[in-house]
């Protein structure tokens, strides 16, 4: 057990190959090849519209692949039966890029909907366990009673960090997790995302194009351009990867 | 020639495959959202905060659109009446236009107007916030937990509506045939009474209750199917209420056709 009752984590292994998907004649995925061994912190990097997304929702359910495999701990999450893949699925959690907070619901029954599916049972215990999460984002237990419409933009996107980890999950999904947020409350998710991950013991799957994220997030970064993996390696070879494509990418040039 | 003709017939060809699609589409999804409410998890209190939400706020637009429609349908039965000296057929013109008629389709049309447009609305903001996907990854089916409650919540309510719109509808016809119209107002009931059979109560039931699935399927399916930001939730919208007025009118029709015709 870590602190505030979160069990430690074994993670989770992810495998993908050949992973393809298209939208009429636009080719979004190509061949996509990429690996995470359980407990790594795997940071996709990659231009907008690039496919970064497309990739996430493939790899949790929400979007079915054209072609190709995507194996969750060696369970084929395209062809295995329902029944084990929701059964994987339960084991995962997702910080959406907008939080994704249900406006209906205050903070701590959006933290604890993953244990409850919605139910409104063993109130107190729950909320008690909210706390905590909230404790853990670094925000305070007043925060727990309210609606996400009022708090801002950078406590949403906490609670909703505190909502993915919330059910102990062995592999976690980032997305964008500092979009729209200023430089020092993207700095404290970062770390708060990178303490997490590394004290829970998860799988941590990421995808951003900011590279300050990045290279606290990550264990492995691997660059998506034109539906493919061009570079992949960890993140202290990123200013040395070799590949001008990656370069660019991390010094922001234009050309 | 031929070329010519397969254009001529191309578009509206086009345009009744993709409604039989789009027929097809709701058809499966009214299906999986009725097994999937068969399934545990349950959600009774989403049940009932829709049953609240969609009958008992409802109620007085209902209620007031029975009101003026059962006192206009009198006034109306009144003048035309009088043109062959069949005034006194008042009170069994109007309950009859209104138990099978009037109160199902004007209320079923009021509560699509109010709740139809609602239900799309909050689907379509939830799906392009992510929260149906959030959902999703939260080991929830939105199936089980939007869908199904709103459906079952619009077919056991849409028929208690409608009866209390027929009861309200009677008393505008009464209201404004005793009081304006000089009307007895024992032998108005007592008219209302005898013409009033058990059949139409339960048409007017059974008009209601397929109302309330229809304008609920057609508000969640435009909801949960939209796509594109702001502009995508207000065409969501207005195809939800659109959809779901067109669909009560035709199925007034069936439903009329088969049990009168």
């Amino acid at each position: 057990m870590v602190e505030d009752g979160q069990q430690r984590r074994k993670g989770a292994s992810i495998e993908i190959a050949g992973l393809r998907k298209s939208f009429g004649d636009k080719i979004v995925l190509d061949g996509v090849n990429l690996g995470a061994t359980p407990g790594e912190s795997l940071v996709i990097i990659g231009g907008s519209g690039t496919g970064k997304s497309v990739l996430l929702k493939c790899i949790l359910g929400l979007m079915p692949p054209d072609t190709g495999t995507i194996l969750i701990d060696d369970v084929d999450m395209t062809n295995a039966p329902r029944s084990e893949r929701e059964e994987v699925r339960d084991r995962c959690g997702m910080l959406f890029q907008g939080g994704a907070l249900f406006d209906s619901m205050n903070v701590w029954r959006n933290i604890t909907f993953a244990l409850t599916r919605g139910r409104q049972r063993k109130s107190k215990e729950m909320r008690r366990i909210a706390v905590a999460m909230l404790e853990k984002v670094g925000l305070e237990e007043r925060v727990a009673d309210l609606r996400p419409a009022e708090i801002s933009g950078g406590m949403q996107k906490r609670v909703a960090l505190a909502r993915a980890i919330a059910a102990n999950p062995d592999l976690i999904f980032f997305d964008e997790p500092t979009t729209g947020l200023d430089p020092i409350r993207a700095n404290t998710i970062n770390h708060l995302i990178r303490n997490l991950t590394t004290g829970i013991g998860a799988t941590a799957l990421t995808i951003t194009h900011d590279m300050e994220s990045a290279k606290i997030i990550a264990d492995r970064v691997a660059m998506l351009h034109e539906g493919r993996i061009i570079w992949s390696g960890p993140v202290d070879q990123l200013e040395n990867s070799g590949n001008p494509l990656v370069d660019q990418f991390v010094h922001g040039r234009a050309k | 020639m031929m070329e010519t003709l397969i254009q001529v017939f191309s578009r509206p060809g086009a345009a009744i495959i993709a409604l039989f699609a789009s027929i097809g589409r709701a058809s499966i999804f009214a299906a999986r959202a009725i097994w999937s409410a068969m399934r545990p998890p349950y959600y009774p209190i989403r049940l009932i905060e829709q049953l609240i939400s969609l009958g008992y706020f409802s109620l007085p637009v209902v209620g007031l659109t029975a009101l003026f429609t059962g006192a206009a349908l009198a006034q109306q039965i009144y003048v035309g009446g009088s043109r062959f000296n069949a005034e006194s057929t008042v009170p069994a013109v109007t309950v009859i236009a209104m138990v099978r008629e009037l109160a199902p389709v004007l209320g079923g049309l009021m509560v699509a107007g109010r709740v139809s447009s609602a239900m799309a609305a909050e689907l379509g903001t939830m799906r392009v916030t992510e929260q149906i996907d959030a959902l999703k990854t939260l080991r929830t089916d939105p199936f089980q937990f939007l869908i199904a409650p709103r459906l079952f919540a619009g077919t056991i309510v849409m028929p208690l509506l409608v009866l209390v719109a027929n009861a309200i509808g009677v008393l505008g016809g009464y209201i404004l045939a005793v009081y304006r119209l000089g009307f007895n107002g024992a032998n108005y009931l007592e008219t209302t009474r005898a013409y009033l059979e058990w059949d139409d109560i339960v048409s007017s039931m059974v008009k209601a209750g397929v109302f309330g699935f229809l304008l609920a399927l057609m508000g969640c399916y435009h909801g949960y199917h939209t796509e594109g930001g702001a502009a995508g939730v207000g065409r969501a919208t207005t195809n939800g209420v659109v959809s779901a007025f067109l669909m009560i009118l035709l199925a007034n029709l069936i439903i009329t056709v088969l049990v009168f015709g």
